[in-house]
């Protein structure tokens, strides 16, 4: 077992070094094939008609008139769909209901929010499919919407499903409402916490929904054929998981659709469900031709998933000494137009970080007249974590204690209980807050209208289910294959990984992204799981392409196998008494592998357990213009505990990329709606993402304290970031002008505005 | 409606297409030319991925319509490098690991080839700037500007 980050840096030759990605050069030269790049003869454009109104039932739909244009090839609703049964299948944090899914990807009786998809039109080019979407016409019967989570939980709020009554409540309501569920952690004795601490602090926040924002819309391409069998090009975060959707909400066979995975064009958690993929693959089959889909930019904004905002509670307790005695939280989550906000995530990971005795969270998930709700980057845990840090920086400065100290004081390490049950079983939280301490710049001095806060992040980070293929060439070169999306440099770990395991150079190594006909199954590129899971495979494959490597060094020495090791990329003897045999190479063996056994190439699956946690703790120095109250970010440090970096510049790369989405959630992003319920910011104009000019170089600083359950020692490293910005940045604007902001996102007029009040 | 004849360059290759007088260069160069390499991320120039040069002028390809590419030279992506030799601009941003996703870089490495034909010496800030019409939401732009002004530097010798 690896105990410490020196035993393992003696011993790597490429883990940890920063080689340029295998697929490098086609990102670089624009010839790298996303998910509208590709094309097929006879294709067709697909065009969507979206509902125009925030909550509206469907009276009629007619499509005759576009039919009849010259041109038109098929058109599909959401009644073309397979109906299924009203049922949550999968454990309950990431549970699905596909009577829920198929009325997402296409309404049928209702249009449930602002450009909910109605129908889609096939046609022989972009513009005809355009101008058949225009001669559809629908008849609404408008209904009153509800937009804020607050609205949407009030008795006398219009229903978006007149049948729904809350689950986790008991008894169960009588009558229906717009929460779909309630759930509670807690812990020891809440009231009895509170009164034995010396000082106790309860405030409220809200969060804006704000959308991952990947640069690429969605797309796909499908290919049915007279066989029911259907190829479908398409950019995700994990196709095999949308073959498993597709298949199941057009109805065919896993079996008979082969998706090959596009590069994709960022995805940050959005891009593990489906929206076009169904429509494409039924169109196709309707009309006997491939067809394409496109997303335009104002149909992600108002069609695809943001994550929750949110109103929030958060009361914490604390002794004299910095002590956290009690905790209670109570989060309404946002889901959208259909359940599943991350609410559940956000009530587990909020006091996560802690040791605390005494804990009540309670979470409420509620629908309301906005698109769907999808995973985006540690989904929940920074809303969250904006209210619980926001509390904690207030009671520091009320007992007059530094706030690193005193996270310090109470954070988790191994065998640390939590809320929901299980102990931690991994230290790591404590060293991001000791970086931090120990940077040279922590107690540098500020100047006027400048400010310092610090925050703290968890994330559970994700295992599961992956498969990689390792092949050695005849040359001695090697191919592996894993069905993991590679959204930011995968390929290059997975080589560095199987290049140290092998003992042969990175750049003998190449990577590949394999279709779901031509490995087995991987889970979605999600939860921080692919360099941990797919690399456990990766490591395994090669550990058996090893095992032959061993027999047939053996057969060509007319020895038994236990007397041949494997050691820096060559089969030596145990010892000098087998016999004095030359080391054989990777290259020597794969020579000769027609008389030593064929072929040399091993799968390896695993369902992977044993994921760390990532925990990242940060400052942020900040500016405030107090004329304008804008906010000026002048230093960001963000520390992150990543097990151990397998390529160095791609971790920095993801504490720093998560680091800056999270500073575009606190100072600029939020959906914003008009009083018809309708998104009136649907573009990048409007929709403000940070750009390069808004930023300083940001510090990303690795710590490494590796999890024994991966054999290079990994945690993942993608989510973790995105936790702390926000409540850092509101603790150092109060740091700076003295005051809290407790409303994301922190815009200049918001700010301004909390100035003017005094 | 009738299509327009257009004759252009691309790339220094003259170039002849028929578009619709309503068609972007963006839709003509990935959907007539199968140019793929220009990216589409917004179509309403405020993204930056579809940036091209026209007659050495950076722009938003989406925001240009085919028909006035007519008698223009047009620079995109695909033309950046030299047969097997990468522009240095292409090759900072592998070294730098200025990409993870890739889908803002085409736009990103021609927005700053414009840059740097203006400006061989510019400051991080000149950069930001520059780049600021490009979006990128993976990478959180360390590693572009520190790409950028590395090219810069070996651009210049220095």
């Amino acid at each position: 077992m690896l105990t410490n980050t020196k035993d393992i840096q003696q011993v790597m030759k490429v883990v940890g070094t920063s080689p340029v990605r295998p697929d490098g050069v086609p990102k670089v030269t624009g010839q790298a094939q996303y998910g509208a790049d590709y094309s097929l003869p006879g294709m067709l454009w697909a065009k969507i008609l979206r509902s125009p109104h925030a909550h509206a039932r469907i009276l009629s739909v007619d499509t005759s008139k576009a039919l009849a244009l010259p041109g038109v090839k098929g058109i599909i609703l959401g009644s073309d769909f397979p109906e299924h049964p009203f049922d949550y299948v999968g454990p309950e944090r990431v549970a699905q209901n596909y009577w829920h899914m198929t009325r997402n990807i296409m309404a049928r009786e209702k249009a449930l929010f602002e450009g909910h998809a109605i129908a889609a039109v096939a046609a022989t080019t972009a513009a005809i499919a355009a101008e058949a979407v225009s001669l559809i016409e629908v008849q609404y019967e408008v209904l009153p919407h509800c937009i804020d989570v607050e609205d949407a939980m009030k008795p006398d709020a219009p229903l978006l499903f007149e049948d729904m009554i809350t689950r986790g409540v008991e008894p169960a309501p009588t009558k229906p409402s717009n929460i779909s569920k309630r759930l509670e952690f807690s812990t020891g004795d809440i009231a009895a916490g509170f009164a034995s601490a010396d000082e106790v602090v309860e405030m409220s926040f809200k969060t804006a929904a704000v959308h991952q924002g990947y640069i690429e819309p969605h797309s796909c391409l499908a290919r049915y054929g007279a066989d029911g069998q259907c190829e479908l090009w398409s950019a995700s975060q994990g196709h095999f998981v949308v073959r498993a959707y597709t298949a199941k909400l057009v109805g065919m066979e896993i079996g008979n659709l082969l998706v090959h995975p596009a590069e994709i064009g960022g995805g940050f958690g959005g891009k593990t469900v489906v929206y076009v993929e169904p429509m494409a693959v039924l169109l196709s089959r309707k009309t006997g031709l491939p067809v394409k889909i496109m997303m335009g930019r104002e149909d992600v904004f108002k069609s695809t998933g943001p994550t929750s905002g949110s109103s929030m509670t958060v009361k914490i307790g604390v002794k004299k000494d910095g002590t956290i005695v009690a905790a209670e939280g109570l989060f309404k989550f946002q889901a959208g137009a259909f359940p599943g906000s991350p609410v559940m995530n956000a009530t587990m990971c909020a006091f996560a970080p802690y040791i605390i005795p005494n804990v009540k969270s309670v979470g409420f998930d509620v629908v309301s007249n906005r698109p769907k709700s999808a995973a985006y980057r540690a989904p929940g845990s920074p809303i969250s974590a904006f209210a619980v840090e926001s509390v904690l920086d207030v009671l520091a400065k009320k007992i007059g204690m530094d706030p690193l100290k005193m996270r310090l004081k109470n954070a988790v390490k191994a065998g640390s209980p939590t809320a929901w049950g299980p102990k931690h079983s991994h230290d790591g939280y404590a060293e991001t807050i000791q970086a931090l301490l120990d940077h040279p710049q922590y107690n540098k001095p500020l100047g006027k209208n400048q400010g310092r806060g610090v925050a703290s992040g968890f994330w559970f980070n994700g295992g599961g289910e992956s498969t990689a293929s390792v092949h050695i060439n005849e040359d001695g070169t090697v191919v592996i294959a894993t069905g993991s999306m590679d959204v930011g440099g995968s390929r290059a770990s997975m080589a560095l990984m199987a290049a140290e395991t092998l003992g042969v150079p990175y750049e003998s190594v190449r990577s590949t992204v394999a279709d779901t006909a031509s490995i087995g199954y991987n889970h979605v590129t999600g939860g921080s799981r692919v360099t941990y899971a797919t690399g456990i495979a990766v490591v395994e494959a090669c550990n058996k392409v090893i095992e032959d490597l061993r027999l047939r060094a053996s057969l060509m020495w007319d020895t038994d196998i236990k007397n041949v090791v494997w050691s820096d990329g060559y089969a030596k003897p145990v010892d000098p008494s087998v016999g004095n045999f030359e080391p054989l190479s990777l290259k020597a063996i794969a020579a000769k592998r027609g008389v030593t056994g064929g072929p040399i190439g091993y799968e390896a699956s695993t369902n992977a357990g044993g994921q760390a946690p990532g925990f990242s703790t940060q400052f942020v120095d900040v500016e405030v213009d107090p004329e304008t109250g804008h906010v000026k970010i002048l230093q960001f440090v963000a520390a992150q505990d990543v097990g151990r970096a397998i390529h160095r510049d791609y971790c920095a790369g993801q504490i720093v990329g998560g680091v800056v989405q999270g500073i575009g959630w606190a100072l600029n992003e939020e959906y914003i709606y008009d009083s018809k319920g309708r998104l009136s910011n649907a573009g990048f104009l409007d929709y403000r993402i940070p750009v390069a000019s808004d930023l300083p170089m940001i510090e990303a600083i690795l710590v490494e304290v590796p999890n024994p359950s991966h054999p290079f020692g990994v945690k993942g490293v993608g989510e973790a970031n995105i936790v702390p910005p926000m409540a850092a940045i509101a603790n150092a604007i109060e740091n700076a002008v003295g005051r809290r902001m407790t409303e994301l996102p922190m815009s200049p007029p918001r700010v301004l505005a909390a100035i003017d009040a005094g | 409606m009738s299509k327009h004849h257009v004759t252009t360059v691309i790339n220094g290759d003259p170039v002849e297409f028929l578009c619709q007088p309503n068609t972007s260069l963006l839709d003509v160069l990935r959907n007539e030319l199968n140019m793929t390499g220009t990216k589409e991320g917004c179509g309403t120039g405020d993204c930056g991925s579809c940036s091209v040069t026209l007659d050495g002028r950076l722009v938003c390809s989406c925001l240009v319509l085919g028909v006035e590419a007519q008698g223009k030279e047009i620079q995109t992506i695909e033309g950046m490098a030299n047969g097997e030799t990468l522009h240095v601009l292409q090759r900072k941003f592998l070294e730098h690991a200025a990409l993870q996703c890739g889908i803002c870089t085409p736009g990103f490495l021609i927005a700053a080839r414009s840059l740097l034909e203006r400006n061989n010496n510019p400051t991080e800030e000149e950069v930001r700037f520059w780049l600021a019409g490009n979006l990128c939401r993976c990478t959180g732009y360390n590693n572009i500007i520190t790409a950028v002004l590395e090219a810069a530097r070996e651009m210049r010798g220095a």
